[in-house]
């Protein structure tokens, strides 16, 4: 039987503002616990939240770039439960009226089709503290330095038909929040978070079915096992005439299976209501105008202008969009030399195996834009060969020197000396008279064998079209 | 000395023939003398208040002379004092100690005044009588047997007993006007968002707010400009000026529409306070006022609406009381669930824990559009009465309370406790300002007259209420616990 898949997603964002949604506080990643709490964020009698507004532009921000309805009315409410981790216990969310409503992404499939993703909303919320179950003898620890962290909740419409749609969604929210530069995004340390909502039904049925909601999602590569995972597990429990329990699952990495959450752990009634402490946030177009003028050019908009201005591929233009700081070094590049093909190549190609490699960003590796270009540079003045070049890219990975002293300490400038290659090529062919008859026989392609002779006695200096020309002049 | 005004003593300290240690002293010695009975006081801090006061004379020998230099007062046990106990009145917060100042608190401070301490009140302001209180009843200066009213009844009986020059207190739905009726002092309610709730502790936060119980309508006036403004730590607090709230006292009462609501006369009213508030708008008739009957239609409704609103917005206040940072917990716990479920259990008194329970049902998933949702439409409603009766008269005169102070435990059933405040609460729902000031005594027990006035209008509350204390002598009426102190 064939079976559909229906996910909708819920990603939370920590907004990287210098403080906290409603305190002064400090949310630095990786502080000692408990020293990024002050007395609000304590929940001491008597404290009083304070919005922060740049929160705000940030949401407005993001709501600009999937083009979404910006609400000129937001309300935060209260989401009631106990936790230890939520000091004030409750929530501080916005229920009815979000600041951002229905927008969309387009990702592309791999068919290279596009599909348009709705977003159903985007609205700020508190984060909640810290539990720590470990160390404690029998005791949790409470941090409570990410409680009230500003976070944006993007809930997608029930639109994505498969894992691997769910990760393209992902990603490209990922391209969209790193462009606006409103959060780090680091799903491995938690700025970027995923719940999925997940149910199947038979291909052409119209109704929804029962759907589980997955949490603790925190890898792109963990959103396509957690899915499929439980796509497999819902088929099955169906396929075998069993329904399917409406509940709430932790997806757990390491044995890569889905189990449901204690109850305990689930509040049934949030009690939501608006937040007495907290005026309504009212904007009007003058506000989201400025807020619209302040957007960088987003990926979407960066590919279109790489292929009509740089002359690129789509193909290209798309994989080097993905990522803002890929594409601006990428850009620094293409201009520096006046070849975007070489830039796009280089970078699509030798910078990302090297990230790859390396598992660092762009910004973190020894390779800098400027040490690229004149690179390329070299190529393109004939200094050396393009083969010679992936050479001294190697070398520059552990060689913080410049591109020219790499290649005059390792002596690999192209030898363009017309005596010396007249030398070269008599040599081999001297060594190689049987091919040398085939090629005055009419063979053409033997020449490819003696051009690669004499490369390889020259260890790959030899101006290559320079051998090339003297072959064929010597054997015409 | 203790006896008078703070204007009368502002003077005192200015012209030097006493001093604030001395004048701090007189009270501390005051209070150890007869609140041991009286229980108007949490919390005396004698050496807090004793520092501050060679503090104040030091300043003052510099040339400081500011009217609340050197002016002993307390605050209701509500509003965070660093370095002192603040307790709510509850076992949940009852060794609680804050790390820092409520802005009333600050700005008092900051104008000269000296802390004796923290009054009783009901726990977490839920009470009419400051019977539910966990450090037990306050009494009533005027009846040793009868209750202060509530919840700011440590601040009103420790103001008509002697026991501070003049205290703060919060209201959220009568919480300072109705103590003031019960203990003959004048009780100012000001604007929702007059004054900040900066470490005011929450009871319901859309109703709150803090505001001054004083011997007279001008020393109301002179706290008011102490505490009265914006506070950016409050997202609720208006950015609307302030004005110098003893500059219109003097104003004359001619041109003054005073409007006496039909509803708030009915016969069910005791004919006894009935007779009182209307000698006080007769009164207010020959200082130049007009009287105009009008309608509060909807005045009915706020009883109910109030009772589903403050609850709703207090079950979830009340919710960080949980014993995990600070507080009251339960002695060994089993588990996370146990060491909620004992300390709330334990750490709250009946009153809290029945409005917890009345507010959680309001906001059910189920239930949220039949009382929550309805309830805000009828605050809506209420708000528009006031704005239509506004309309026609420049403030409306009411008995603050249907009773006098009744007798403790005399009101076991908790609805007839709620009715305590049917004429104050409406004032709190629509958000404006109300007074409460002494204006007849029944059976040797004083009542209030509540004057009502639109959004900011404290300044004119405070000018009629001042011209009535020129031409009537209510207010400097003394209980007899107070007689033959120097």
């Amino acid at each position: 039987m064939a079976w559909e898949t229906v996910i909708g997603l819920e990603v939370h964002v920590q907004l990287s503002t210098k403080s906290k949604l409603f305190s002064g506080s400090d949310i630095k990643f990786g502080a000692e616990p408990n020293t990024q709490a002050n007395i609000f964020d304590l929940a001491l009698p008597g404290t009083l939240p304070v919005f922060n507004e740049s929160v705000l532009k940030m949401a407005v921000k993001f709501g600009l770039a999937i083009n979404a309805k910006i609400n000129k009315k937001s309300v935060f409410d209260r989401k009631n439960y106990f936790y230890p981790d939520l000091p004030k216990g409750y929530q501080v969310s916005q229920l009815d009226h979000p600041t951002v409503g229905p927008g969309s992404l387009k990702i592309k499939l791999d068919n290279g089709a596009e599909k348009k993703i709705n977003i159903n909303r985007a609205h700020i919320e508190e984060d909640a503290g810290k539990s720590l179950h470990e160390d404690y003898q029998g005791m949790s620890g409470i941090d409570l330095n990410r409680a009230g962290t500003p976070l944006l909740e993007i809930v997608s419409e029930p639109d994505l038909r498969s894992a691997e749609e769910a990760v393209l969604f992902l990603k490209k929210l990922h391209s969209v929040i790193r462009y606006l530069d409103i959060s780090d995004a680091i799903m491995a340390e938690g700025s970027m978070r995923c719940d999925a909502n997940i149910s199947v039904r038979k291909v052409g049925e119209i109704e929804l079915g029962t759907r589980t909601e997955i949490k603790n999602i925190n890898s792109f590569r963990f959103v396509e096992r957690a899915i499929n995972h439980e796509v497999r597990r819902q088929i099955e429990l169906i396929e075998d005439g069993a329904d399917i329990a409406q509940e709430t699952r932790l997806y757990d990495s390491e044995l890569d299976e889905t189990r449901p959450m204690r109850s305990k752990e689930i509040a049934n009634d949030y009690r939501y209501f608006p937040e007495p402490d907290l005026l309504p946030i009212i904007i009007d177009d003058t506000y989201i105008d400025a807020v619209r003028d302040e957007l960088p050019e987003l990926p979407e908009e960066k590919k279109q202008r790489f292929i009509s201005q740089l002359k690129l591929n789509e193909y290209d233009a798309g994989v080097l969009v993905t990522n803002r700081e890929i594409a601006d070094f990428f850009e620094e590049i293409a201009i520096a030399t006046q070849d975007s093909k070489a830039a796009a190549n280089w970078v699509s190609q030798d910078m990302m195996a090297l990230l790859n490699k390396n598992n660092c960003t762009i910004l973190e590796t020894p390779i800098s834009a400027e040490r690229l270009s004149s690179l390329i540079m070299r190529i393109k003045d004939g200094t050396i060969s393009g083969k010679i070049a992936k050479r001294v890219f190697e070398f520059m990975v552990s060689d913080s020197s410049s591109v020219d002293s790499i290649i005059k300490e390792k002596g690999l400038e192209q030898v363009s000396d017309t005596n010396v290659i007249d030398q070269l090529v008599d040599d081999v062919i001297a060594k190689n008279q049987s091919q040398v008859e085939q090629y005055r026989a009419g063979k053409e392609q033997v020449i490819g064998f003696l051009v690669g002779q004499c490369m390889q006695q020259s260890k790959g200096k030899a101006n290559p079209s320079q051998v090339n020309a003297l072959l064929r002049e010597k054997m015409r | 000395m203790i006896e008078k005004t703070v204007s009368e003593l502002a003077r005192a300290l200015s012209t030097g023939s006493v001093s604030s240690v001395e004048l701090t002293q007189a009270f501390i010695d005051r209070i150890t003398s007869i609140d041991t009975q009286q229980n108007s006081y949490i919390t005396v801090d004698e050496e807090t208040a004793l520092r501050q006061a060679r503090q104040a004379d030091d300043a003052r020998s510099r040339g400081t002379d500011t009217l609340l230099l050197g002016i002993p007062i307390a605050h209701k046990d509500l509003f965070c004092t660093q370095g002192t106990k603040t307790t709510c009145g509850s076992k949940m917060l009852k060794d609680f100690v804050s790390p820092y100042d409520a802005t009333v608190v600050a700005r008092l401070k900051d104008s000269g005044a000296v802390t004796l301490g923290k009054t009783n009140c009901d726990e977490f302001a839920m009470g009419s009588s400051t019977e539910n209180s966990f450090f037990g009843p306050t009494r009533n200066p005027w009846g040793q047997n009868r209750v202060p009213g509530g919840s700011s009844g440590g601040s009103a009986s420790a103001v008509a007993a002697g026991l501070c020059a003049m205290a703060t207190g919060t209201d959220t739905g009568g919480s300072i006007r109705q103590p003031a009726s019960f203990c003959g002092v004048t009780g100012l309610k000001p604007t929702y968002g007059r004054v900040s709730r900066w470490g005011m502790i929450a009871y319901a936060s859309s109703l709150d707010v803090g505001g001054p119980l004083a011997k007279t309508a001008h020393d109301a006036a002179i706290m008011l400009n102490a505490i009265a403004g914006h506070d950016p730590k409050d997202s609720t607090s208006v950015s609307i000026s302030t004005e110098d709230y003893t500059q219109s006292l003097d104003a004359p009462l001619t041109n003054l529409r005073i409007g006496l609501p039909r509803q708030y006369f009915s016969k069910d009213l005791d004919p006894r306070v009935a007779t009182i508030i209307q000698e006080t708008a007769r009164d207010l008739e020959k200082l130049g006022a007009t009287l105009v009957d009008i309608d509060l239609q909807k005045s009915t409704l706020s009883l109910p609406a109030y009772y589903v609103i403050a609850p709703a917005e207090a079950s979830t206040n009340l919710s960080r009381y949980d014993g995990v940072r600070y507080g009251y917990r339960c002695d060994d716990p089993l588990d996370l669930e146990d060491m909620y479920t004992r300390s709330r259990t334990e750490g709250f008194g009946n009153e809290v824990k029945r409005r917890i329970m009345i507010g959680t049902y309001a906001l059910c998933a189920g239930y949220y559009d039949a009382y929550y949702k309805k309830a805000q439409k009828i605050r809506r409603l209420v708000k528009q009465d006031f704005d239509n009766a506004f309309q026609n008269v420049d403030v409306i005169l009411s008995p603050t309370s249907p009773f006098t102070a009744f007798e403790l435990g005399a009101k076991k059933d908790p609805v007839s406790m709620y009715l305590e405040d049917v004429y104050t609460l409406g004032v709190n729902l629509a958000g404006i300002p109300g007074i409460s000031v002494p204006a007849g005594f029944i059976d040797g027990l004083p009542i209030g007259a509540q004057l009502i006035a639109p959004d900011f209008k404290e300044g004119l509350l405070l000018n009629i209420a001042h011209q009535y204390q020129q031409n009537s002598d209510w207010h400097k009426q003394k209980p007899s616990i107070s007689k033959g102190v120097k």
